[in-house]
């Protein structure tokens, strides 16, 4: 495990080192092509100035921002025991230093994400949707997954690698559109200086051009194939956490085969930070494609039900072998000589639930998120006080009894 | 004359180099004996949870179980029977029983339609499920420690290290119960 997150680190490394290069020689000949021979070390200075900026802002409040943009609520024990407890069951078979901060997502669209930069700081944030339709072992499978992003670091990793995407495409957008407005102005310009030079810059232009191109398609192709190679990981991850791939298996399934509609607040950048692809495409792709974030959800369910041995990193290597055809995922050195069983179902995941049931809950669990009282009057009724009530009590609608709010109110329960 | 200036700060350059890495190596396998001692210690403060839990367990499910006295009564004595027990052997075995008592007594909830449904008792249910988890979960993080920690000390080039200031293996935490570690079987002939 520790083994892994070292490999994980140097990985990170080389290939921020690699998109790091693409764009400085993408400022480069940017400035050569717009101030013409002098202009490659400008370009490269003002390259660096916005990717700095940038990184700055992601460090400073990147896990609030994206926290706040998809209106997760932070929650107490009080509010959800179960996933609470869950959380603090992975933080502990993980051995992080610190319980991660958990989230609710008011969402009915079953979906994950775990972020933050350092072990220290991170946090959990799964939706009401996921709460409501997955049993504890399933929730578990989903947790797991989620703690071995933050335990092998990829957060850390999709964030500075997201950010040097991001600027990348800014710097050919904007030279793209800075070419196109003055390609006639910058044309005259140059032609004056000599018939040599006047030949040399136009081809420095076309250079320029189509490094803009392909310098983001480049990047984007590097930053999603890590991506989908750091889920599987997590996956591995889960499962040995867990002793129980079987549980990470059906939760991926129910997220996979779900009917509400995609989560309401994702963009491009943050959507490798979900356990699954938010962006639901028409049609099931069988191939996992080049421009994909995420492995194909039936490809990881079928690698993790594969693995019949054990659940450690070696069997999950072979298993993914076995389904894919491909050479494993899993760097050697994870393959330390252990033997991890895999564990027993647990006594509640047996047992079924009823779809009406599933979505009433999402209501309920936004309610105690939102900070509602729950009362239980003796005929039977739950009754459900909003925050901003303020009278001391109030009349059953059924039997007419008057219930005290502070004395009937209960603690929430699964 | 120069080479010998040569030589010296070259014999000088390496002997601060393995002094360095010496140190470097030191470090780390005493912050990862630490990480063992902490793992062990989180094992502690779980099963100490478990021991907290079950009065309340206990008193929720007593108004609807007045036909289980003896079930309920052998999980109160080995919760007894754990919070007394000394030393690491003695407390495995003890928690292996307490262990068995509770499945036992969980069991025996199922009979009781009334009592599954009661709010509280899913509560304290939750948590004692949590605890158990926590308590399994714990001992692997520990069994991983102490995996990594002993491959440390029995490996170059740290095991030299290891045998200059006297680090030692560490053991495995094992399941005491022997019902724990066998495949439930099920029986169709009753």
């Amino acid at each position: 495990m520790w083994e892994l997150i070292r490999v994980n680190k140097r990985n990170s490394i080389i290939l921020l080192t690699v998109m790091a290069l693409v764009l400085l020689a993408l400022g480069f000949v940017i400035g050569l092509g717009f101030m013409g021979p002098r202009g490659g070390f400008t370009g490269i200075i003002i390259a660096t100035a916005v990717w700095f900026i940038m990184t700055i802002i992601s460090f400073a409040g990147g896990d609030q921002i994206l926290l706040r943009a998809s209106r997760a609520t932070p929650v107490t024990h009080d509010v959800h025991p179960q996933l609470f407890n869950i959380v603090e069951e992975m933080k502990i078979a993980a051995s992080l230093p610190k319980m991660p901060k958990v989230y609710i997502i008011n969402d009915p669209a079953p979906n994950a994400f775990a972020t933050g930069r350092s072990p220290e700081t991170a946090s959990v944030a799964v939706t009401a949707g996921l709460l409501a339709r997955l049993n504890r072992d399933e929730l578990q499978g989903v947790v797991a997954h989620e703690v071995s992003h933050i335990l092998h670091r990829d957060i850390l990793f999709v964030t500075l690698a997201g950010v040097m995407l991001g600027t990348i495409v800014i710097l050919s957008q904007i030279f793209l559109r800075g070419m196109f407005y003055s390609s006639m102005g910058s044309r005259r310009r140059y032609s004056s200086g000599g018939k040599g030079s006047g030949q040399a810059a136009i081809l420095l232009i076309i250079i320029a051009i189509i490094a803009a191109v392909l310098a983001p398609i480049m990047a984007q192709l590097l930053y999603f194939a890590l991506s989908r190679k750091r889920e599987y990981l997590a996956d591995a991850g889960a499962a040995r956490l867990t002793r129980y791939p079987e549980g990470l298996a059906s939760a991926l399934e129910k997220i996979a085969n779900d009917p509400s509609p995609q989560l309401a607040s994702v963009n491009k950048v943050t959507a490798p930070m979900y356990i699954a692809n938010p962006f639901k495409k028409k049609g099931t792709r069988k191939l996992s494609d080049l421009t994909s974030t995420h492995p194909p959800i039936s490809e990881r369910v079928k690698i993790l039900r594969n693995m019949a041995r054990g659940a450690s990193f070696k069997d999950y290597s072979d298993a993914f072998t076995k389904v894919t055809k491909h050479s494993t995922v899993v760097p050697a050195v994870a393959f330390t000589k252990e033997d991890i069983a895999l564990r027993q179902a647990s006594e509640q995941a047996k047992k079924k639930q009823r779809t009406e049931k599933q979505l009433r809950q999402v209501g309920d669990i936004m309610r105690r998120v939102n900070g509602f009282a729950f009362l239980g009057c003796l005929c039977g009724l739950t009754l459900k006080i909003p925050p901003n009530y303020k009278a001391p009590s109030v009349k059953c609608p059924r039997c007419k009894r008057v219930l005290d709010i502070k004395k009937h109110s209960s603690k929430p329960s699964k | 004359m120069g080479t010998t200036l040569i030589t010296l700060i070259v014999i000088l350059v390496l002997a601060v180099i393995l002094v360095a890495s010496i140190i470097g190596i030191y470090n780390a396998l005493v912050r990862f004996r630490n990480q063992v001692d902490n793992a062990w210690s989180q094992i502690d403060v779980q099963l100490k949870r478990r021991h907290d839990l079950i009065p309340n367990l206990v008193e929720t499910a007593k108004g609807y179980m007045k036909h289980e006295r003896g079930t309920l009564e052998a999980v109160t004595n080995a919760r007894a029977a754990a919070m007394g027990a000394k030393g690491v052997a003695g407390a495995a075995k003890a928690e292996g029983a307490l262990g068995e008592a509770l499945s036992k007594f969980m069991l025996v909830v199922e009979n009781y339609p009334d009592l599954k449904a009661n709010t509280n008792f899913l509560q304290v249910q939750e948590e004692l499920t949590s605890t158990e988890n926590k308590i399994a979960f714990s001992r692997q993080a520990y069994n991983d420690q102490v995996l990594f920690f002993n491959n440390k000390i029995q490996m170059f080039p740290s095991n030299i290290i290891a045998g200059m200031f006297v680090f030692t293996k560490r053991d495995f935490f094992e399941i005491e119960a022997p019902a724990e570690r066998e495949v439930p079987k099920v029986d169709f002939s009753s």
